[in-house]
């Protein structure tokens, strides 16, 4: 009876150490990266998390990326768009969601990708892409241990293709040159961060009856957008570039479309 | 003479408070049964998606494996049937729903005896064609899955509404029938069996 006990309590012990509690049932996290496995470090965790937000803003599809350690006992497919259909990723009408979940590897189990596009991205991202990005982009990076390369690239070829960058089919000959459309993209996004601090520094220059350059000079030093409370530390999420932050959710609608793969 | 005013007055008032209610609890019924309807085109949809794939997945498998030749028209035949089994969408009945979902499981076992085949040719796995179209063949059975759950949860929904009293009462005199439900699929609880 007494081991019976103490192995229960072990069982719950583990349980309450290792695993997280299941996503599906939890409110919806408003965050483009959830790291519940520990694989991407913070500044890796920041960049994509940039990105993102800035695929957010100008493009108004949502991509969320979440690491786990525990599928709740569905499988890769089920436990991903289910995700999304519960957390409403993307737009409410627009179904523009996308969700990529991976299960990191561990010593006794398989490494699981998924990508789940929401219904208004399925004919932008068909299944047959979607496996194909799993299988090029990310699980070759993902056997190195490299998860964050494997992330970004697979972020990025899905940016591109559902931003209209370039198709689905173009991506599937492989005919697009592989080297320049990322570097758009990357010169894109520090653009508008570029182009954001740009409009602060006026503002600031404006009310507070300084040159352009010396507000400019004064809001890049101190490294945080003016103008905002004290109170604001508290709720500690980091800063983005260029102080925008993320809206949240939107209400999408995921149909179980998608693919996936191990490793 | 007052008194009588009285009791004409609530009479009224009676028949207009019912009237309203009914036609309140009409509309609403035919608005849940519009949306089974809808909800049960996205079925036909995503089943008629499966069936679209069906072609080229046999072009391929037979470019690999030609001799699987039962195996194969298994499929094409269990494929035809369940095209050409259609649901009356305004009789939603237990019969209409366990004939359709039988064609489909139909067509669905056809094709897993299909995928046990291929395993024994590492050419045709190999087959970057084949893996795209496995991989959205699987992306279909989830969609499939994701709708049918969906189809439930709208006819639940539509039967609990004119199940309900005083609703059942005119969801009877409208002629208002409880929609059926799509069930697990038979044995779909035993794991298949591979031989090797």
């Amino acid at each position: 009876m007494k081991k019976i006990l103490s192995f229960i309590i072990f069982i719950n012990l583990i349980a309450f150490t290792k695993a997280q509690d299941c996503l599906l049932e939890q409110p919806p996290v408003q965050d483009l990266v959830q790291d519940y496995a520990n694989i991407l470090s913070e500044s890796e965790e920041q960049e994509l998390r940039q990105a993102l937000l800035a695929f957010n803003d100008s493009v108004s599809n949502q991509i969320l990326i979440v690491t786990v350690t525990d599928l709740c006992g569905y499988d890769k497919a089920e436990f991903t768009y289910t995700l999304g259909q519960n957390w409403g990723v993307g737009q409410d009408g627009k179904d523009n969601g996308i969700v990529v979940m991976v299960k990191p590897k561990e010593i006794d189990g398989r490494g699981e990708a998924f990508i789940a596009p929401g219904y208004g991205l399925e004919g932008a991202l068909p299944d047959a892409i979607a496996k194909r990005i799993v299988e090029n982009e990310m699980i070759p990076s993902f056997k190195n241990q490299d998860y964050y390369e494997g992330i970004a690239n697979a972020v990025v070829t899905i940016m591109e293709i559902t931003g209209g960058e370039y198709t689905a089919d173009e991506y599937a000959k492989g005919s697009f040159k592989k080297m320049i459309f990322p570097l758009l993209i990357v010169i894109l996004m520090f653009g508008l961060v570029f182009f954001i601090k740009f409009k602060q520094a006026r503002r600031y220059a404006h009310t507070n009856n300084l040159g352009f350059w010396a507000a400019w000079a004064l809001l890049n030093s101190s490294g945080r957008s003016h103008g905002g409370s004290w109170s604001n530390f508290s709720s500690g999420s980091g800063s983005f570039g260029g102080g925008s932050s993320f809206g949240g959710f939107g209400g999408g609608s995921f149909g179980g479309g998608g693919a996936g793969g191990s490793w | 003479m007052k008194k009588s005013y009285i009791i004409v007055g609530v009479i009224v008032l009676l028949i207009l408070f019912s009237i309203f209610s009914i036609v309140g609890s009409y509309n609403n019924m035919v608005t849940k049964e519009e949306s089974v309807a809808g909800q049960w085109s996205q079925v036909e949809n995503v089943y008629q998606r499966r069936a679209d794939l069906i072609p080229n997945l046999v072009a391929t498998v037979k470019g690999y494996a030609g001799h699987e030749k039962e195996t194969l028209e298994g499929v094409v035949e269990a494929r035809a049937k369940a095209t050409q089994t259609k649901v009356d969408v305004g009789n939603l009945d237990a019969a209409a729903i366990q004939k359709f979902q039988a064609a489909q499981d139909g067509l669905s076992s056809a094709l897993s005896r299909l995928m046990v085949v291929v395993e024994k040719y590492p050419d045709l796995k190999a087959n970057q064609n084949f893996l795209e179209l496995q991989a959205q063949l699987e992306g279909t059975e989830n969609r499939i899955a994701v709708e049918r759950q969906r189809f439930n949860d709208t006819a639940k929904d539509y039967n609990t509404y004119i199940r309900k009293f005083p609703k059942n009462i005119w969801a009877g005199m409208f002629g208002f029938e409880k929609k059926d439900y799509f069930e697990a699929k038979q044995g779909a609880d035993e794991a298949p069996t591979v031989e090797f």
